[in-house]
């Protein structure tokens, strides 16, 4: 699959519009379909798209997994800031309305960086997994 | 009904079929006709999550596991008749359940009187966001997405732990 020319030339022209449709339905979530978790599904497509057309080392170079580990991680504690951040803004935990100086543009500001921590988490989880589950049958294969 | 009908097929082949691989396509299958299911009821947040999760994720990472093994199904060494009864017996009380609830888009259903008119009426006065499904999602159910996040870390770190020992066991 690797010399595939159809594959190699498509797999270029597809992943920038995956990528792109996976930010439109990240911001655009508020308005249509979508969200943080779609996102990141999306993002962690386009990657695994890459990865096998390309193979996983071109894959690890675009994504290294330290920053696919640091995204798992990331997203989490951002979604848990937000909530202590409303704590020292003087509301209760995950309270949005104090985020800001009215309460709706704090609830937008709050589901704004939830969303950014959920896509973050969902998109390193489902790289790193498949990373692992490509990698491992290389070492099966060495072995 | 088309789209039902399709979708027992498919888990009717599912059974039958022994060859994994062609299993792993017709789970895919299975996924785009549950995500056109769910367009056709309007619930699209969850159409694309179930295409995007159910077709595309769980069958690339299927395939790798097929990867990893033989891809016939092994013959069962006895008859599983007891399964069979338990689940034909399961699934009727099941059947038998749906009698209970109420008719399909009832309005007066408990679920529709109880905080959902609240949600759509007041949500975008309250957080600004049209889309009521986010809006639910991120806001008024926060910690319920914190807790879904939560989960999803949880599992990849655990994926992570498993899978990378067993790499430094080769090593020693």
């Amino acid at each position: 699959m690797m010399r595939d020319l159809v594959l190699r030339v498509l797999g270029k022209l597809l992943i920038p519009f995956v990528l792109l449709f996976a930010l439109y339905v990240q911001f655009h979530g508020d308005f249509g379909p979508g969200g943080g978790f779609q996102a990141g599904v999306i993002t962690a497509a386009a990657v695994i798209f890459y990865a096998i057309i390309f193979g996983l080392p071109a894959a690890r170079r675009f994504a290294p997994d330290r920053i696919v580990e640091s995204m798992i991680a990331a997203g989490v504690l951002i979604f848990g800031g937000v909530g202590v951040f409303g704590i020292l803004m003087g509301g209760n935990y995950l309270d949005y309305f104090v985020l800001a100086h009215d309460t709706v543009h704090g609830q937008e500001r709050g589901i704004f960086w939830v969303e950014v921590g959920v896509a973050l988490t969902v998109s390193g989880v489902m790289t790193k997994v498949f990373y692992q589950f490509a990698e491992r049958r290389r070492v099966v294969d060495e072995a | 009904m088309t789209l039902l009908t399709m979708m027992a097929l498919i888990t009717v082949a599912i059974v039958v079929q022994r060859n994994l691989f062609a299993v792993v396509v017709f789970g895919s299958i299975y996924s785009f006709l549950m995500a056109t299911a769910l367009v056709a009821l309007d619930a699209v947040d969850v159409a694309m999550t179930e295409a995007s999760v159910g077709a595309g994720m769980s069958t690339v990472l299927l395939l790798g596991a097929l990867h990893l093994t033989r891809g016939d199904e092994v013959k069962p060494l006895r008859r599983p008749l007891l399964p069979l009864f338990v689940s034909i017996v399961i699934g009727a009380a099941l059947v038998y359940g749906t009698f209970g609830l109420p008719a399909f888009s009832d309005p007066q259903a408990a679920i529709h009187t109880h905080v959902a008119p609240r949600y759509l009426l007041d949500s975008l006065r309250e957080t600004g966001v049209p889309n009521v499904v986010t809006s639910v999602l991120a806001s008024y159910r926060g910690y319920d997405t914190l807790g879904e996040t939560t989960v999803v870390f949880t599992a990849g770190a655990g994926v992570i732990a498993l899978l990378r020992r067993r790499r430094s066991e080769k090593k020693k």
